[in-house]
């Protein structure tokens, strides 16, 4: 069995607005003799946007008609309608996030581009997408290399640290190739306000090549201090991103550490260009970096560069629950279901699941650890727990262990055959996450895990 | 030359020469016994270690390796035994040793048996197959598919009319398996099937049974579906592994390939209740399309 789900990124960034379409391959990796066990067995890329300037009205908001035209052009190109779009994922990133009108574009565009095409946004889900869309992710499962992956845009500077193939740590700095912008003349217009206090760099001067240097090697010296290169000073504090993690990362000092690039800022780390043939710091900044105690050591440049959020955002959006799970009465895509997470191995459940399900305005999705190859008393006691506990309305449950069919036909018994029920597994869900659900494949569903806390900082 | 020597050059020209060698590998000793290297957590002068208490997923035995934390981590992910390291060209003493224990261990648990009162502590009637004991299952296959008269009457009396699903526990070739995870799975089943308004009917527990006793079952009850949950024969990984056998119409004769197959139902693999509750769906699937096995997979496009 080989499905096939056709899945679309759209990155709306400081800078450029781009999109791509890909096409997920999901098979079953179980023999005929098992439990089937369906996985994303490949990602393909049909179609790829050119990169646009992402449209503003101003400095503070977005051209929400132009993008939307934008959109539907490139819909158009691709040859994709709407209704053929299964899953994906609009993300607006970088200093795009914070724009008044940001949340507001976000439902939009979301509903502009498909039934299940989820909006995100936040800096942590954009370093996870931007990793995996530029292979860091892969790269180190492959090698066993401990990497970290920095995607250094426009406006911001996504970090991931990877041990293993696997993402332990995310964190964000206001470091990026467009927060200063020239004319051709080297005219300075805009000077980006994450830069208060740190550069005299005013509106309308000519900005020398070295000048630009001087800001640049001080923003190479704030990546150095997050990698964990260099003693970390103010600088790092005033240029992480409000609201992420503070840097450097945990795990980063003193270990060997291979570096990833990606982001407009990798071009420009990869091969000297032009100082101001984009009209801003890129180039600068890219020798800078090169030049730098980050590529003193062993560094890769991703297997994408600027597309790498979008690609991430495509093709790495969507993840499978487990291969048995229950679903009666739902009607599909549910979208922004905030995860309520639980103990459920502490006493008092039932209450506790009252409690924090109708402190919610609509219905949450109860996350729960599980319990780990159960007794079927096991599950029975958990379904009870949750019947007594889940307000009228539909029952969403997501465990991480492997379980959910079995309770939830224990639920559906308990609560009867109309009501609405989801129970999936293998699912890992944080406070603050929303959750996404498309319509099954064969035995499992497609989910997307995000965030959508857009920045209020900045 | 040594005695040891002497031997294995003789095992040698035999093998050579396409006979069986008298010496078998598990004797050789080398020249000169040296002590056991790489880190197996025992230090000079400990007793002999219970070799079955170390977990084969942390035992990394290979001597001089290039990146052993990349290969313990790899090891995590598998029950295999990996980087076993070796003695010549042979496997070390340890893993000798540990790979014997686990042998035996398999072959104990074939030979074991499914507590007397587990059929009446789970509230189901006891059959036996026409096999008179544990030795006469192992050695006669037929035998472990087929009842007697008395134990068809038994059968007849236990399962009132004609059930449209006949599940039958069966012990096989683990009584472990059963013992750990066959109520689990029945009662998942049962719930399952309820839900979907299906009768469960009347569980029975067989003792001595193949799968092909199902068959049996068939032939005296007529049931629609039979499902078969019967222990498999006993793995180096795990003794506790079950597996279920699904049959649309069974009866003597019929071919394997009606045989839907859900294995490997185990704590390590799938859990037994989670495994119920999928056999609960197969089993409506089975009932709705009027065919299992082959000719389900068929009819599924898979």
């Amino acid at each position: 069995m080989a499905e096939k789900l056709t899945s679309v990124g759209l990155d709306i960034g400081t800078t450029s607005t781009q999109m791509i379409v890909s096409e997920l391959t999901i098979e079953n990796q179980a023999s005929s003799f098992a439990v089937p066990e369906l996985t994303i067995a490949d990602r393909k890329i049909l179609y790829r946007s050119p990169v646009h300037f992402t449209p503003l009205l101003d400095a503070q908001r977005m051209d929400a008609p132009a993008l939307g035209k934008l959109i539907r052009e490139e819909y158009e190109k691709a040859g994709l309608r709407r209704e053929d779009v299964d899953t994906g994922a609009v993300i607006i990133t970088g200093e795009t996030s914070r724009k008044e009108n940001a949340r507001a574009v976000l439902g939009e565009i979301a509903d502009l581009a498909g039934d299940f095409v989820v909006a995100a946004a936040g800096p942590d889900l954009e370093s996870v997408l931007a990793a995996k869309g530029a292979g860091a992710e892969s790269y180190s499962a492959q090698t066993g290399k401990t990497v970290l992956h920095m995607d250094i845009g426009g406006g911001t500077s996504n970090l991931a640290l990877i041990r293993e193939g696997k993402i332990t740590a995310t964190g964000c700095l206001n470091v990026g190739g467009r927060l200063v912008k020239l004319t051709k003349a080297g005219e300075v217009t805009y000077v980006s306000p994450v830069l208060n206090g740190l550069t005299d760099i005013r509106v309308g001067e000519v900005l020398t090549r070295d000048r630009a240097g001087e800001l640049c090697q001080m923003l190479t010296r704030a990546l150095e201090m997050a990698a964990g290169l260099r003693e970390k000073d103010t600088l790092l504090a005033a240029l992480t991103t409000g609201g992420t993690a503070a840097l450097p990362l945990p795990g980063t000092e003193g270990e060997k550490i291979t570096l990833s690039f990606s982001g407009g800022v990798a071009d420009c780390i990869a091969g000297e260009r032009y100082w101001q043939e984009f009209g801003d710091l890129g180039p600068t900044l890219g020798t800078c970096i090169r030049e730098s105690r980050l590529c003193r050591g062993e560094y890769r440049v991703g297997t994408e560069t600027i597309r790498a959020t979008v690609i991430g955002a495509g093709c790495h959006s969507a993840q499978l629950s487990g291969s048995t799970v229950y679903t009666q009465n739902i009607a599909f895509p549910l979208k922004n279901i905030p995860a309520v997470p639980l103990l459920d191995r502490e006493p008092g459940l039932g209450q506790r699941i009252q409690r924090a399900l109708t402190m919610q305005d609509g219905p949450g999705v109860l996350a729960l650890p599980g319990i780990q190859s159960p007794g079927y008393h096991e599950v029975t006691a958990l379904a009870e727990e949750i019947a007594v506990g889940i307000p009228e309305g539909p029952v969403y449950v997501c465990l991480e262990a492997d379980m959910a069919q079995a309770l939830g036909q224990s639920l559906a018994a308990r609560l009867g055959p109309q009501r609405p029920i989801l129970c999936l597994d293998r699912v890992k869900l944080t406070q603050g996450a929303y959750l996404d659900v498309a319509a099954p494949v064969g035995p499992a569903v497609p989910v997307v895990v995000k965030t959508l806390v857009l920045s209020t900082q900045g | 030359m040594n005695k040891q020597e002497l031997s294995a050059m003789v095992a040698r020209l035999l093998s050579e020469m396409g006979q069986e060698p008298m010496v078998k590998g598990g004797d050789y000793r080398p020249r000169s016994p040296g002590p056991e290297h790489g880190d197996t957590g025992y230090r000079e002068g400990d007793f002999v270690p219970d070799v079955t208490a170390l977990d084969l997923r942390k035992l990394y035995l290979t001597e001089d390796p290039a990146e052993p934390d990349r290969f313990r981590r790899l090891k995590e992910r598998t029950p295999a035994r990996l980087g076993c390291g070796k003695a010549g060209a042979r496997y070390k003493t340890l893993t000798m040793l540990r790979f014997r224990a686990d042998h035996a261990a398999a072959q104990d648990t074939v030979f074991s048996q499914v507590a007397e009162d587990f059929a009446a502590r789970n509230g189901m009637v006891e059959l036996k197959t026409r096999c008179r004991s544990k030795d006469e299952y192992l050695t006669r296959p037929d035998l472990g598919r087929s009842f007697d008269e008395e134990n068809k009457a038994k059968l007849r009396a236990a399962v009132p009319g004609t059930p449209r699903v006949q599940i039958v526990v069966g012990d096989g070739l683990s009584s472990a398996a059963i013992t750990a995870n066959a109520m689990d799975c029945l009662e998942a089943i049962r719930e399952g099937l309820k839900l979907r308004g299906i009768d469960a009917g009347t569980p029975v527990f067989v003792r001595y049974c193949r799968v092909g006793a199902g068959d049996a079952v068939g032939d005296v009850t007529g049931c629609e579906v039979v499902c078969v949950l019967v222990g498999e024969r006993p793995g180096l990984v795990t003794d506790k592994s079950m597996s279920a056998y699904i049959t649309y119409k069974p009866h003597t004769g019929v071919l394997e390939s009606s045989r839907t197959v859900v294995s490997n139902i185990h704590a390590q693999g799938t859990p037994a209740v989670e495994a119920g509750a999928h056999i609960a769906g197969l089993i409506g699937t089975i009932l709705e399309k009027k065919v299992s096995g082959v000719g389900l997979h068929l009819e599924a496009g898979a």
